[in-house]
């Protein structure tokens, strides 16, 4: 077990990805996440990789798909609205099939918004983050550990299945300090027989491409696609539950909330309400079973969000409806204070919304 | 003896161009110049978005499709992938390269990255059916501008070459044509230095070729080829805009 | 003397080749129509051809090959 060191989480984010053997970052000034692109112009000279400030989000993410084209680890990173931005780029990347890392450090929207964190990108990344039928693994930490973790984890994900991970972090997880230990074993790299790394006269040429003209044709790459998409929800679902052994009230909620949650869970545990946590870390694919089963014997299902209201949809799916699922929720880079999360479980302990 | 025939990095398959398209001519160009460096196994193409968006069936070395407008941005990347090894050019037309993606072009130059760039200007946008595009004449009529481009409504056409000849960065522009045999040979030189400045790392080169698109012009194929004379060449004249190295030259004699 | 030989079923029938021939050495025919439905190119007169590749040069398919 290597010492640990206290980083940002941004910082936690960039030297996980240089462990986990990524050597090209391409990305383009955006606060709250600048630490991740200083981090990198500072370290990836010296060890042989490329840092290279693009002209725009949109160059980045296609100088990504560059990279990713010959098979090497590449990530880019961003805020709300530089992601945006990244759209078409990473439409492109699910179309072709290839592999990226993508930071999405939250700030408050729509438009320009603000700088401070938020969560409102949920939708985004887990439904609607550019045209066409495809999704991105999403993974939510909530500590500066789980950040750099969670993209060693992202690389071996976006490989093993030849898609996009976002990590979802908001501005607080990306700015915090926490010590954390960076003692990974890496796991050897993927063979990647359809890269475009030059024929060498040896084999007959590759192509990278998500152009498909007939739709017969392009009907069953988006089928393929969603078998993959099924194996994904089946196998890698990721979640934690805090005191939902004998819990009447469940909180839901990932990243900073999940840790404002816990707070407001042992408060109320202290008042002998007996509530528990369920927090997501795969936000896709969602991970349903915990719900499911808390909705046979919970009474009221409370969604923390730092947003108007957007796993909750998802929440309240996974319940199949058989419980209220009620929002707590601050917008526009506010976060909800321990208090106010205290008060939705107390109103839902007294009876609640039935 | 054979002195002439189908270049080997030209895959062996009819290409979709309409009769007359001088985009065949400039694939084989590119092609006979890849087997001429002889680099065809770490040659890595980008094919862009607009007619020229199946080129990767065209090429026998790897190519990947990009956005459109985007090429040169996937080309960084791949070139900065394996700098050492990968040979990287574009093949973009005008919307493609002097409209959606003018960013991506300018700071590809900027940056001087070691990528080459063949650019087909014909004035006009001919896949999605003859719009205006970032390079069609004063007065040309096209499908959105029915009455004739209007300058004053909608600005004028853009010389790329010389717009990029202002930057430090670029190593390398000129602007050729292929409308008949002497210029298909000046153009061949031209491609052949653009692959050769990569291969000596010295940087960005692009070549400019001035086409036609006889279908959208609603010429015929012989008749488009004079239009390029009578009304291409006098907007966008042919020649080296840029050459830093025989600057360089030119200047230590 | 030089000989041309033409992929036939590939030519479009745009006549770049033709006009580019100083010998007047090839014509589309009238008569034939290949698989795609056009003119193709054809010798009419390949006795004149001296190998300058010309019509090679000027074709946008890459439908000729020319010995000498």
């Amino acid at each position: 077990m290597s010492d640990k060191v206290l980083m940002k989480g941004n910082e936690a984010i960039a030297e996980a990805a240089i462990i986990a053997g990524c050597r090209h970052y391409f990305g383009y000034p955006i606060t709250p996440q600048t630490e991740v692109a200083a981090y990198m112009a500072k370290k990836m000279p010296k060890i042989g990789g490329t840092f290279l400030q693009a002209e725009s989000e949109i160059a980045a993410i296609n100088m990504v798909y560059g990279v990713s084209s010959t098979g090497k680890r590449v990530m880019t990173s961003s805020s709300s609205p530089g992601i945006s931005l990244k759209g078409e780029g990473i439409s492109y990347l699910a179309g072709a099939d290839l592999p990226a890392l993508l930071i999405n450090v939250q700030r408050g929207g729509p438009g320009l918004g603000g700088i401070q964190p938020s969560q409102s990108d949920y939708f985004q990344a887990t439904k609607g983050t550019a045209h066409g039928d495809f999704h991105m693994i999403v993974l939510a930490p909530c500590s500066v550990q789980e950040m750099a973790d969670l993209t060693v984890k992202g690389f071996d994900l976006a490989d093993k299945y030849r898609m996009t991970t976002m990590i979802l972090a908001d501005g607080t997880m990306g700015q915090m300090m926490e010590p954390v230990s960076l003692d990974y074993e890496i796991a050897p790299p993927v063979e990647k027989p359809w890269a475009t790394t030059g024929t060498k006269m040896e084999r007959k040429h590759n192509i990278v491409n998500s152009l498909s003209l007939v739709p017969e044709e392009l009907e069953k790459l988006n089928f393929e696609r969603y078998e993959r998409y099924k194996k994904i929800e089946e196998t890698e679902c990721m979640y934690e539950e805090y005191m939902m052994e004998d819990a009447e009230i469940c909180v839901t909620a990932f990243g900073i909330a999940a840790r404002v949650s816990k707070n407001a869970i042992n408060e109320a545990r202290k008042q002998g309400i007996k509530v528990g946590l369920i927090r997501p870390i795969t936000l896709w694919p969602f991970p349903k079973a915990p719900y499911k089963a808390a909705a046979e014997k919970v009474k009221e299902v409370i969604s923390v969000e730092l947003n108007m209201g957007q796993m909750i949809e998802d929440v309240k799916l996974a319940t199949e409806c058989k419980v209220p699922v009620t929002l707590c929720n601050r917008a526009g880079g506010m976060i909800p204070s321990p208090e106010q999360v205290l008060e939705a479980i107390k109103k839902a302990a007294k009876g609640g919304t039935k | 003896m054979v002195v002439f025939e189908k270049p080997k990095a030209l895959a062996d398959v009819q290409l979709h161009y309409c009769p007359g398209c001088t985009h065949g001519i400039v694939h084989r160009l590119v092609a006979e110049v890849i087997d001429e460096l002889g680099i065809e196994g770490r040659t890595i193409g980008i094919a862009p978005v607009g007619c020229s968006v199946m080129a990767y069936n065209y090429f026998n070395c790897d190519m990947i499709e990009a956005a459109h407008g985007r090429a040169p941005a996937v080309a960084t990347g791949v070139k900065r992938s394996d700098p050492e090894n990968n040979i990287v050019f574009t093949y973009q037309g005008d919307g493609d390269l002097a409209s959606i993606g003018m960013a991506e072009t300018v700071h590809a130059a900027a940056r001087n990255e070691n990528i080459t760039i063949i650019f087909i200007n014909n004035a006009i946008y001919g896949m999605t059916g003859g719009q205006m595009a970032p390079t069609s004449l004063p007065g040309q009529v096209t499908q959105t501008s029915p009455y004739g481009r209007d300058t004053d409504h909608c600005g004028f056409p853009i010389r790329v070459c010389e717009m990029l000849s202002t930057l430090e960065g670029p190593e390398y522009l000129e602007r050729v044509t292929v409308n008949n045999v002497k210029a298909v040979k000046n153009a061949k030189k031209a491609i052949k230095k653009a692959f050769q400045n990569q291969l000596d790392g010295k940087g960005f080169s692009l070549v400019e070729v001035v086409s036609t698109c006889p279908t959208n012009w609603g010429m015929t194929p012989k008749k488009a080829l004079e239009w390029i004379d009578e009304k291409m060449l006098p907007y966008y004249p042919l020649g080296v805009y840029k050459d830093r190295s025989a600057a360089k030259e030119e200047a230590s004699k | 003397m030089a000989k041309l030989t033409f992929k036939t079923d590939n030519c479009k029938g745009c006549g770049l080749c033709v006009d580019a021939c100083p010998k007047q050495v090839i014509a589309l025919a009238k008569d034939k129509i290949n698989k795609k439905g056009h003119h193709p190119v054809e010798a009419v007169n390949p006795d004149a051809c001296i190998g300058c590749a010309f019509c090679a040069t000027m074709c946008p398919d890459c439908i000729i090959t020319v010995e000498r």
